[in-house]
């Protein structure tokens, strides 16, 4: 070691000099509940039941996402679609009950894939929030069925 | 007996107004201990208790009152609750002779600025600091655990040996001021003749040397945790640990302070003429003050400052520093400071001392330092 690394004193300085030039930098923290980050347009958050332009449900209860989803959390209830309930179902059939088990779903978005009728998606902008009871778990379609006064957009569609 | 009266009145108070300061900026340090070193890792810190944390110190002393106050089974109980209580006692004590200001008037009554002005004052300063270190040494021993015990002898004996260095460092401003007296090493500093200008190789001596009396990083091996466990407050829980944590930080603000009222004029400000005339002398004193609490926080930054930056020193290391460092380098302010008195030519060969020291060391480093051959 030269004489000016073994005195340390220069290195005390240097590293001084580092500490205090943080000292004024910007922290990176985000207060998470309050502050969010932005996850991109493809995270695949809390699941949604989409309805089409005239407010109808688009799930017709094929059971394709249930087969498809690897936890099995998916379960459902198919019924026909009576007279005058054109306004409300798109489809001849559909699910009566539609549930998923949070706790079960893996979040992995085969769900999404697997629906012909682009039904179901995992929207990238809201998460599944924490649970403190199992009562909680298992979302019906009063949680997962998409509100006319606030739809769900993906970037890239209209 | 109306004088006596007035008299301890005056003090009675000043003494409550010092205590309360003091105990204030070591509950606040605790915030901005976290604070500053959030800061410096690109954190926010403490921000959750009230409008940016503020509230932290007291939600902190209601958790330290609320934990379980456990004494060890095989402990001293007496002298395991006397450990912390002395710790407190002596870190409170030292700024009795801090003068904080001139005298300040208030109607007939005349408030003087400090404790007491006795004529040993920076000695007594030394003897309490000396006796701070029993809080921990008692309280490591008592602790009856191998860890706790090698933390208070590690304290022990760190302080004693950066005491010597210490003290030949004040022995130079001794030698320049004549009195032992904090009020009249601050006096002869007015008017900014600070004795930092004289100084500076003492003052390096003595910063090093009260960041080993405090404990503090890089010197806080007392409390060594990647080898200690916790060190001399292992088995300390609930408010007795608070207590020793409340010492550190008094103790911090306290060396500060008399570092401020050693080497940068104690109460002295540039433009107090000036602030007399405008604002008569009361306003100036107590301006005066704030600007020695203003010092005394300076310090206390820097003390944490250096902890989150450097690294802790072996022990060796700092047995190392302290005896074949400091000691020798305190010896040669020392004498460069008598030569200066001798010639009158103070800020001049004190600079002068400080080059030479740096030329000493370079051609002993080419003389005699055998180079590895890389």
């Amino acid at each position: 070691m030269t004489l000016a690394e073994r005195m340390y004193l220069p290195a005390i300085v240097g590293g001084m000099a580092t500490t205090l030039k943080h000292f004024f930098s910007k922290p990176v923290t985000i207060r998470y509940p309050e502050q969010t980050r932005y996850l991109g347009p493809i995270y695949r958050g809390h699941h949604i039941l989409k309805k089409d332009e005239q407010g109808a449900e688009r799930c017709t209860a094929c059971g394709l996402c249930a087969v498809a989803c690897p936890a099995e959390a998916i379960s459902m209830v198919a019924e026909e679609r009576k007279k005058g309930e054109e306004k409300l179902y798109r489809e001849e059939k559909y699910a009566k009950v539609y549930e998923i088990n949070m706790l079960r779903c893996i979040f992995c978005g085969l769900c999404e894939e697997a629906c012909p009728k682009e039904a179901i998606f995992l929207r990238h902008d809201q998460m599944v929030p924490v649970f403190s009871s199992r009562d909680e778990v298992i979302y019906g379609k009063d949680k997962l069925v998409e509100k006319m006064d606030q739809r769900y957009l993906r970037e890239g569609w209209k | 007996m109306d004088l006596f009266d007035s008299v301890f009145l005056a003090k009675a108070s000043f003494i409550g107004i010092v205590f309360a300061i003091t105990l204030g900026i070591a509950a606040y340090s605790t915030y901005f201990e976290r604070k500053i070193a959030a800061f410096m890792q690109d954190r926010i810190g403490p921000d959750r208790a009230g409008p940016f944390g503020i509230l932290q110190p007291l939600a902190d002393a209601v958790k330290m009152f609320m934990k379980e106050d456990f004494i060890p089974a095989n402990s001293n109980k007496w002298l395991f609750i006397m450990g912390p209580c002395l710790s407190m006692l002596t870190a409170l004590m030292t700024s009795a002779v801090v003068p904080f200001g001139d005298t300040v008037t208030i109607g007939d009554v005349t408030f003087d600025l400090q404790g007491i002005d006795v004529n040993i004052g920076i000695l007594w300063v030394f003897g309490i600091v000396s006796l701070g270190v029993y809080g921990i040494l008692i309280g490591g021993w008592a602790s009856n655990n191998k860890y706790s015990l090698l933390g208070a002898i590690r304290a022990a004996s760190q302080n004693i040996s950066y005491e010597l260095a210490m003290g030949l460092s004040i022995i130079a401003i001794l030698m320049m001021t004549g009195s032992l007296s904090t009020k009249a090493i601050v006096e002869a500093q007015q008017n900014g003749h600070w004795n930092i200008l004289y100084q500076p190789m003492g003052f390096i001596i003595f910063l090093i040397c009260a960041f080993a009396e405090c404990n503090r990083t890089p010197f806080d091996l007392p409390e060594c945790e990647t080898e200690l466990i916790g060190g001399y407050h292992t088995e300390y829980s609930s408010m007795k640990l608070g207590f020793y944590l409340f010492a550190e930080y008094i103790n911090m603000f306290i060396s500060g302070a008399v570092m401020a009222t050693l080497y940068f004029g104690g109460y002295d400000y540039p433009g107090v003429d000036f602030v007399t005339a405008q604002l008569g002398a009361t306003a100036a004193t107590l301006i005066g003050a704030g600007a020695l609490i203003g010092k005394a926080l300076a310090f206390v930054f820097i003390f944490m400052w250096v902890r989150w930056t450097l690294p802790r020193f072996r022990y060796d290391q700092l047995m190392g520093l302290g005896w074949s460092g400091l000691i020798p380098l305190a010896m040669f302010n020392v004498v460069v400071t008598g030569l200066g008195i001798l010639l009158d030519q103070q800020i001049l060969i004190g600079i002068g001392g400080v080059v030479v020291f740096i030329a000493g060391i370079v051609v002993y480093d080419q003389l005699f330092v055998k180079k590895k051959l890389a």
